[in-house]
């Protein structure tokens, strides 16, 4: 099916730099929360070069959004991380996606009006649709504890609302 | 206390009854709660008169738009009321996360 195989692509791509043996192993809880985070971090930095940048209303709209949101995420991420006393922990998947947005960000950087917009948004739903395929298939049953399981479901269900709010967007840039 | 009521007992009879007729079905308040993205329940029948009040316990700022129509701005861990005016049947959903949706019926 194509969904599936999309999914499964986009977590190939997520773990891509993993070494093989290394990414049939199911992340642990720290790692996890540092994949999570990092992931937050990335979407916000990308917002913040589009508030700077964009000047389309519905643009700056949802990179606003964007803000809002992974930061409210990844707070309660923080909190949650004190409270179980644990650290998160750098892996291969976390520092493939920060290679990944800083290649993006220079690309980005380049662009100017309709060319950027149009950039940012398109990069916006093939990343969300990443994060998502990761979550789903990865993290979420990867997850031990009982809360960091509920708060990346919950956060699915966030970056799923922001995938279709992207795509949204996205038409509307048409 | 007693004398903390100087209005004669027979004009608080009136007063009652006109309130009576004056509304024959008394308004409602009608809590939605919105916890890890879902409004719960998702479809509520009111009358118009009522008052919806979308109760946000998550730590993300959503919306109840119907599409062309009305907005709610609903902050985090905060609350947000809407009263009804018209007769309608609407979806609604959550703008920044459009995979929130919720219906509303208002009968007349």
């Amino acid at each position: 099916m194509f969904t599936r195989s999309t999914v499964a692509v986009a977590t190939l791509l997520l773990m891509g730099a993993a070494p093989l043996a290394q990414a049939a192993d199911k992340p642990t809880d720290p790692q996890i929360a540092h994949i999570a985070y990092t992931a937050g971090v990335i979407d916000v930095e990308a917002a913040k070069l589009a508030i700077e940048k964009s000047r389309n209303k519905e643009v700056v709209d949802f990179a606003n959004d964007m803000v809002r949101d992974h930061e409210a995420v990844n707070v309660q991420a923080l909190d949650l991380v004190k409270k179980l006393k644990v650290t998160p922990e750098d892996n291969a998947t976390s520092q493939a996606l920060s290679k990944a947005a800083a290649d993006e960000r220079v690309k980005l950087a380049k662009l100017d009006g309709a060319a950027f917009d149009k950039a940012y948004v398109d990069n916006e739903v093939a990343y969300h649709k990443q994060v998502n395929g990761a979550l789903e298939t990865v993290l979420i049953p990867s997850a031990e504890n009982a809360e960091l399981k509920s708060l990346l479901e919950t956060g699915l269900k966030i970056f799923q609302g922001h995938q279709q709010h992207a795509e949204h967007v996205a038409g509307m840039l048409k | 206390m007693r004398t903390a009521l100087p209005v004669p007992k027979r004009c608080l009879w009136i007063a009652l009854a006109l309130t009576i007729v004056a509304a024959p079905v008394q308004a409602e308040t009608i809590e939605v709660t919105i916890d890890k993205l879902v409004f719960s329940p998702a479809s509520i029948e009111a009358k118009v008169g009522d008052t919806i009040e979308w109760v946000n316990k998550d730590a993300f700022a959503h919306t109840a738009t119907v599409k062309g129509g009305w907005e709610v701005m609903i902050p985090p861990k905060a609350s947000a009321s809407l009263t009804l005016k018209t007769a309608e049947a609407v979806d609604y959903f959550c703008r920044f996360h459009p995979n929130m949706k919720g219906r509303l019926v208002v009968w007349p």
